[in-house]
């Protein structure tokens, strides 16, 4: 490795460089490098080589060059990640000796220098302060596939982007070409739009754009739009697009004119189109929201009332492994509706004696 | 310039395992260092087909279904969701079992990409059910005495699905290896459910032409054929079910050698992995050179 970033700049001084602040040039009287640091003219070879071995805008320039890897977006976030936009090479450097670290989703990216060579690495953020010991060292960043598989429950997760990602793992030392590969992994195309977005090309389709696209079972999403509104698309937005069930940042709407009203969240990488989890969930509220409401007649005192919305708040919410086994002031307790439905169902299983089919 | 391997799969919502065959295969032919990058994508999982060009850096890719079947996902999803441009299922020139490639331009990103058919109707798939069959008797020359049961779901959703399994079934019936060879189906007759009624061996190896296993694999298939009647509590290979010991594979997809018909697809789209399709062979077991018919 040593000098490979010499004999690199030697080689392209003649077509001229100007990157982060080094600017090296060939001229008939001999080589020009200039820095914030330094300014050189007219040396010969040995002493561009001598000034070059030492100097970390050489080591940055390759970095850049030789070993990021090159597609535009990969290459941009490495850059977000430490920074370049904001601190210059010295400063960059001073910070990367210490280390620079970012959040992406759930993942805490770090990136340091080590004998002047960047090391990325990758671990959940609830792992940000924790000593690597105590967790379990990954070096093939397609390891992530296996991570990202399950949650802390052992429970599979469908969507990349839950906020569901477990804990207990890190990728110590990865290569920039690793890094985003590990990135890539846990979140798939992240890294891509994120990109689009900075550079004002995101390809958004929204919700019309995207259920009009459906054929075979999920063709009949598009009977959902009636004309008479898109309310009906706010609720699909609040119940699976919300902070709290994935992080991406939603950026469809219901069409290109006509704005959602919940929020899209805050996320830093966006959301391009509803996913097939949104239009798997879709088909099945199509089909449910095409039936009629019906009048029901229920005899519930108003604690029964308010325990069946404390129910489904936490189921929501994912929240009834949270409430203690004998938490009985909490409405979605087990017991607690154990005994409402003790109460309240028959044999049947109708809530107050009151068949479904009226 | 750089070829990327795209492979595309269905995937699933609930079932974790659906992805792991994709996953191994794709792990396969990288570590042949055929393709500069090698991707999986899926129908329901992520990357998902809508944006798994973008997060490829080659300019050139093939792009292989891990499909059984040529049809509604090969023909109108997949080529929609990858949004390439000017796709006509007439370019592949097939008779439902006969695809071929096209190459064709991603709308959204420029990449050229050779479409190709899917896995699961080329030739080759043949050699992947013959080499099920010898994995899961444990014996390299299984055939004689025996009969080999190819299963498929059948014409319920797509008119190919079935010609599919039939096209194998001919396939290797013809090479005379197995005493009876028999395309046997979960939703339509011949019916699966009286496989023992198909036979005259007293050993039937039993495929399922399906890329991963989940429930029709784990649960309907081994339920209806009376392996046992809760698939929960397992049941044994082979078990004797009217007389006859039925050695049952699961889903042909996890064979190793499935990388090599990706590779075989790649190959007649004209990716040069003449080599890797080599190493891919020794490596699972695979006949060399590739049997011809």
């Amino acid at each position: 490795m040593d000098g490979e970033y010499v004999d690199a700049l030697v080689a392209t001084a003649p077509d001229g460089i100007a990157f982060d602040d080094l600017h090296v040039a060939h001229e008939t009287d001999g080589y020009t490098f200039q820095t914030p640091d330094v300014d050189h003219s007219g040396i010969d070879e040995e002493t561009l080589r001598t000034v070059a071995t030492e100097s970390p805008y050489v080591r940055n320039w390759y970095f850049w060059h030789a070993i990021a890897p090159q597609k535009a977006d990969r290459w941009a976030f490495l850059r977000w990640l430490e920074g370049a936009q904001q601190r210059d090479v010295a400063e960059r450097y001073d910070a990367l000796a210490d280390g620079i670290s970012a959040t992406w989703g759930e993942l805490h990216l770090s990136v340091t220098l080590a004998d002047g060579e960047r090391t990325y690495s990758v671990r959940h953020r609830a792992d940000a302060d924790v000593g690597t010991s105590v967790l379990d060292e990954h070096d093939d960043p397609l390891d992530a596939r296996e991570i990202a598989k399950h949650d802390d429950d052992g429970d599979y997760r469908p969507l990349k982007t839950a906020p569901s990602l477990r804990t207990g793992w890190t990728f110590p030392e990865l290569t920039a070409s690793e890094f985003v590969t590990a990135v890539d992994t846990f979140y798939p195309a992240t890294i891509a739009n994120w990109h689009r977005e900075r550079e004002g090309e995101l390809d958004v389709n929204h919700w019309r754009d995207t259920v009009d696209r459906q054929t075979g079972i999920y063709g009949v999403v598009r009977t959902w739009d009636r004309g008479d509104g898109y309310e009906h698309v706010n609720w699909v937005a609040e119940a699976c697009c919300d902070d709290s069930q994935c992080l991406k940042r939603r950026e469809w709407q219901y069409d290109e004119e006509t704005e959602l009203d919940v929020d899209g969240g805050s996320g830093e990488f966006p959301c391009r189109e509803p996913c097939s989890l949104v239009i798997a969930g879709a088909r099945k509220w199509t089909k449910l929201e095409g039936e009629e409401s019906q009048t029901y007649e229920f005899e519930l005192t108003p604690s029964e009332k308010e325990q069946i919305e404390d129910i489904i708040d936490a189921v929501a919410d994912g929240e009834t492994e949270d409430i203690r086994e004998a938490d009985i002031y909490e409405g979605a307790n087990r017991y607690r509706t154990r005994f409402l439905r003790a109460k309240l169902f028959d044999d049947e299983g109708n809530l107050d004696g009151v068949e479904t089919e009226q | 310039m750089d070829e990327a391997l795209v492979i595309a799969a269905h995937g699933s919502h609930l079932n974790a395992e659906s992805s792991t065959p994709t996953y191994d295969h794709a792990d396969t032919i990288r570590a042949t260092g055929a393709f500069a990058e090698v991707r999986e994508s899926f129908w329901k999982e992520e990357p998902s087909f809508r944006e798994a060009l973008r997060t490829v850096d080659a300019d050139e890719v093939y792009l292989v279904p891990l499909f059984i079947s040529e049809g509604y996902f090969t023909e109108q999803v997949i080529p929609r969701e990858f949004r390439l441009e000017d796709w006509d299922p007439e370019l592949w020139d097939s008779d439902g079992t006969s695809a071929t490639n096209a190459t064709l331009t991603a709308e959204d990103t420029d990449q050229t990409v050779h479409y190709c058919g899917p896995v699961g109707t080329h030739d080759s798939m043949s050699d992947v059910i013959v080499q099920r069959a010898e994995s899961v008797t444990g014996d390299p020359d299984v055939g004689e005495g025996f009969g080999l049961a190819v299963v498929g779901h059948g014409t319920e959703r797509n008119e190919n699905s079935a010609k599919a399994i039939q096209y194998h079934a001919d396939r290797i019936r013809e090479r005379g290896r197995f005493d009876e060879v028999q395309a046997l189906f979960m939703d339509e007759d011949p019916e699966v459910d009286d496989v023992a009624d198909y036979f005259e061996s007293d050993d039937i190896v039993v495929v399922p032409l399906f890329i991963a296993d989940g429930f029709h694999t784990q649960e309907d298939i081994p339920e209806d054929m009376g392996l046992t009647d809760d698939y929960r509590t397992g049941y044994d290979v082979p078990t004797t079910v009217e007389g006859h010991d039925i050695w049952y594979a699961g889903a042909v997809g996890t064979e190793p050698l499935m990388a090599d018909v990706v590779l075989e697809r790649a190959a007649d789209a004209g990716a040069d992995v003449r080599s890797a399709i080599e190493q891919v062979r020794e490596e699972t077991g695979g006949a060399t050179p590739a049997t011809g018919d």
